[in-house]
């Protein structure tokens, strides 16, 4: 874990590939093999004997190769596991969607196991009907799917001062991007009837932190949703089963999971998660508060300091996601000598509003030092910031809505570092 | 109101009667709810839910509670995680202090140096405090709780009762530092920007690296998940504090202060003890051993204690050694409500302890 974490260890994965390499092709190109590789020469066992039925696996799982591939938490960042946060691991993710199981999770009062039979969503306050919904209810109501991603205000919140963590999967891993299926939050206010007076909403979850966060009404009525699967099925434990908000491009911690109640109000609540939390202190000792709209952001995903170049000089790939709480990502550029000359990175995969989306730069890459960066514009015309130029306007306290340039170190032997260049 | 309920439970006699009056209600229904899905909230299930309370004081139950109760209710139930004056233990949030920190280099934001609302203290902690036991505080309670994180910060003094007749006269210090966000004012033209795409800069070099500052996972740090910003100064400091340490304790026995330091562990619900040691509920305790009582600047000692000063009291060994053992008795009105040290070798162990926090 230690190793892996600082970089120098490849992943097993990475391991087996790079052990592959070295029987195939030890020279550059497409030369013939010295030796003939006995991954072709000698029989395995999965040629000859019969594998599990298909009863053995009602629940598939990844394979037993990729065990490694997990979300993560750093220990030292919080007083207990349950209020507190893991990492979803970007560096071994690819395409646009995250996989149910590895998106990261931040809960204030631990996993809550709710019962659907047991579980109601009110809505009340300034209304002209104070409505009371099961689950089976909410399914009669007309259902939408989008792509959205979900980022946490603190992501690479550990960064502001410095480069601090080795790895993608910390400093850029509270993040996740799912298809969401729900109900439009306008289609709920509606059957209760919202007062003219009705300006913003407080949703609240049913766990033990019982999370709340103000909306304002042109937010809830434009792109929220109610939503209770991801990714096609039941929504999980850890992302609020059975019902959570989505408040597309807006920081994760307002898509309140385990959703119980909506209040409509005339004025906020200034609770604490937006006052005491997710509220950004700047230099001058103020803060901005509702800051609501994540900034357009990306990260090289690969390689980077838990997945390394092991494949030594030549065709490589570079390869990242880039988001914006504003629109879709039109363009990233990817400079591998640190800022001096950028290259427009080719997109591939949907691209769709507030959704994560997927870029590639392939090189031949001579095997001197790379210093690594991507850079996202937005539909807006929104050019990703580099880290010293936010500190410019922010100072060093924010904590919230880093997103500035990421820079990797690749050394000559593939290894990468997280590091700040000037 | 249950009308799908009232339809199934229909006598073929009362239908035609039932229907008309259904049908009225449906049409106005169907106007203004379009799916006609859920039902009416009874006012008891929503008052059950509803206990969000807002700065304009919306939401506050009557009620009332005063700092002293709330000291009581806070050492039973919060002090093991927010330390005795919310001062905060371990990596656990700090509630008080912090104030003049908010531009400095390590902001320290509580209750008293950040928070705009004293209506969000009482909304937070009736709705998820403690911690493992949320909603399980009684209103008068969460009063008397918010009474003491407003003293345990200065704002209030130890005489103050929160009611919710007074509840909106309270001024938070920092109310006015808070505004809207701005980013799309200030930041968006300033990065709507033509990129550069060639020859952008001239040299490059690597100003900071993760490894120096190397926080793997197994690293101690100091920090919540927020504010672990500042951990790359929390991660220097051990090494000097344990520098100093060897130096002070050199003629003390390092057995015997190891064990009181174990004992003190009873104290420190009210005491401090070291560099940053700060009146609390009890007073700092350095240079106690072997000095004249109640004579730490700043605390605000009873009566009894006063007088004992007065009368030339000294915490010589013995002295102190009879007063952890029975305060009370010691010391009749003493406001030290612990109930003595039981284990009589544990006295020796504080003492040393004790020592162990001497200038020189
Ligand atoms: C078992 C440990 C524990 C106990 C006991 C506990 N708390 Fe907490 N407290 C926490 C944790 C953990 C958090 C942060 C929760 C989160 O991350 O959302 C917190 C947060 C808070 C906050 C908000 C801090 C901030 O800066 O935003 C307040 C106020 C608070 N607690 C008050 C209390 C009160 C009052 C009690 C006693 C009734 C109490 N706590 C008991 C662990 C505890
Ligand atoms: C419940 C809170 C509380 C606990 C627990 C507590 N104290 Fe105290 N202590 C006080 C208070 C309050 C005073 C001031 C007494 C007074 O003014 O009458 C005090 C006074 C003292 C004094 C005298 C200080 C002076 O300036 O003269 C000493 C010494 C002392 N305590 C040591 C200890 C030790 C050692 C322990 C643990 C074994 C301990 N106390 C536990 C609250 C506490």
């Amino acid at each position: 874990m230690t190793e892996q974490f600082k970089g120098v260890k490849p992943s097993r994965r990475a391991f087996l590939r790079g052990a592959a390499a070295v029987g195939g092709a030890t020279a550059i190109g497409t030369s013939a093999a010295a030796e003939a590789d006995p991954a072709i020469t000698q029989m395995k066992p999965w040629n000859q004997f019969l594998g599990e039925g298909v009863d053995a696996r009602p629940y598939g799982m990844p394979s037993k190769f990729e065990a490694h591939v997990r979300r993560q938490d750093v220990p030292w960042l919080t007083a207990d596991p349950i209020s507190s946060v893991n990492f979803t691991p970007l560096h071994e993710m690819d395409g646009i969607i995250t996989p149910n199981g590895l998106c990261f999770e931040r809960h204030h009062g631990g996993i809550a196991e709710v019962d659907p039979a047991e579980h109601r969503i009110m809505i009340n306050g300034l209304v002209d009907r104070e409505l009371v919904f099961t689950m089976e209810d909410l399914m009669r109501f007309p259902r939408e799917n989008h792509v959205y991603f979900l980022e946490c205000a603190a992501n690479s919140g550990m960064e502001w001062r410095g480069a601090q963590l080795n790895g993608c999967q910390y400093t850029h891993g509270m993040i996740h991007n799912v298809m969401y299926t729900g109900v439009p939050l306008r289609l709920l206010l509606e059957e209760a009837g919202v007062k003219t007076e009705g300006k913003w909403i407080l949703p609240e979850g049913a766990d033990a932190s019982g999370m709340t966060r103000s909306i304002p009404m042109e937010k809830a009525l434009d792109d929220c949703l109610v939503a209770f699967k991801m990714n096609g099925e039941a929504l999980r434990p850890e992302q609020g089963y059975p019902v959570r908000l989505v408040v597309p491009g807006w920081e994760g911690n307002m898509w309140i999971k385990w959703l119980r109640r909506i209040e409509v109000g005339d004025q906020p609540w200034h609770h604490r998660e937006e006052t005491s939390k997710y509220t950004d202190l700047l230099g001058d000792g103020r803060a901005r508060r509702f800051t609501w709209e994540m900034d357009a952001k990306s990260v090289i995903t690969n390689p980077s300091p838990q997945a390394p170049i092991t494949h030594g000089k030549g065709q490589t790939v570079i390869t990242g996601v880039a988001w914006s709480g504003r629109g879709t990502i039109p363009r990233v550029d990817v400079t591998i000598d640190g800022g001096v000359n950028w290259h427009q990175a080719r997109m591939s995969g949907p691209s769709m509003d507030k959704s994560m989306h997927r870029f590639y730069y392939e090189f031949d890459w001579d095997g001197s030092d790379l210093l690594l960066q991507s850079r996202a514009h937005d539909s807006t015309g929104y050019v990703q910031p580099t880290k010293d130029q936010l500190r410019a306007v922010r100072g060093l306290n924010s904590i919230y809505h880093n997103n500035g340039i990421q820079t990797w170190f690749v050394n000559s032997d593939g290894v990468a570092e997280n590091v700040e260049i000037s | 109101m249950s009308k799908f309920l009232k339809k199934s439970t229909l006598t073929v006699g009362g239908i035609a009667a039932m229907l008309v009056v259904a049908f009225v209600q449906e049409t106005a229904a169907d106007q203004s709810a379009p799916y006609n899905l859920g039902r009416e909230a009874l006012p008891e299930e929503v008052a059950a839910w509803d206990i969000d309370v807002r700065p304009d004081g919306k939401g506050l139950p009557v009620g009332s509670g005063d700092v002293f109760t709330g000291e009581e209710v806070w050492i039973e139930k919060c002090a093991s995680c927010h330390g005795d004056f919310a001062e905060g233990s371990g990596r656990w949030p700090v509630l008080a202090g912090g104030i003049g920190t908010l531009a400095s280099e390590n902001p320290v934001k509580t209750i008293g140096s950040y928070w705009p609302y004293l209506s969000t203290v009482y909304d937070y902690v009736n709705r998820a405090m403690p911690f493992g036991n949320a909603q399980s505080l009684t209103d008068d309670e969460v009063y008397a709780l918010t009474a003491y994180l407003l003293y345990s910060n200065d704002i209030v003094d130890d005489e103050f009762t929160l009611s919710n007749d007074n509840f909106l006269e309270v001024e938070m210090p920092n109310t006015d530092n808070f505004y809207p966000d701005d980013r799309v004012e200030v930041e968006m033209p300033l990065f709507s920007v033509e990129a550069c795409m060639s020859d952008c800069k001239t040299d490059v070099a690597i100003t900071m690296r993760a490894a120096v500052v190397d926080v793997t996972p197994e690293t101690d740090g100091d920090a919540e998940v927020e504010e672990a910003a500042a951990d790359v100064e929390a991660t220097e400091e051990p090494a000097a504090v344990a520098e100093v340490a060897v130096v002070e304790v050199a003629a003390l026995d390092m057995e015997l202060v190891a064990a009181g330091e174990g004992a003190f562990r009873q104290c420190k619900s009210c005491h401090q003890v070291g560099d940053k040691a700060r009146n609390r509920t009890g007073p700092m305790l350095n240079n106690i051993v072997g000095n004249p009582a109640g004579s730490v600047e700043g605390f605000r000692y009873s009566g009894p204690m006063e007088e004992a000063a007065a009368g030339g009291l000294v915490w010589t060994e013995e002295e102190l050694g009879a007063f952890l053992t029975d305060p009370r008795g010691y010391m009749q009105g003493t406001k030290m409500t612990f109930r003595g040290v039981r284990k009589p070798e544990d006295i020796a162990g504080l003492i040393e302890y004790l020592k162990s926090f001497e200038a020189d």
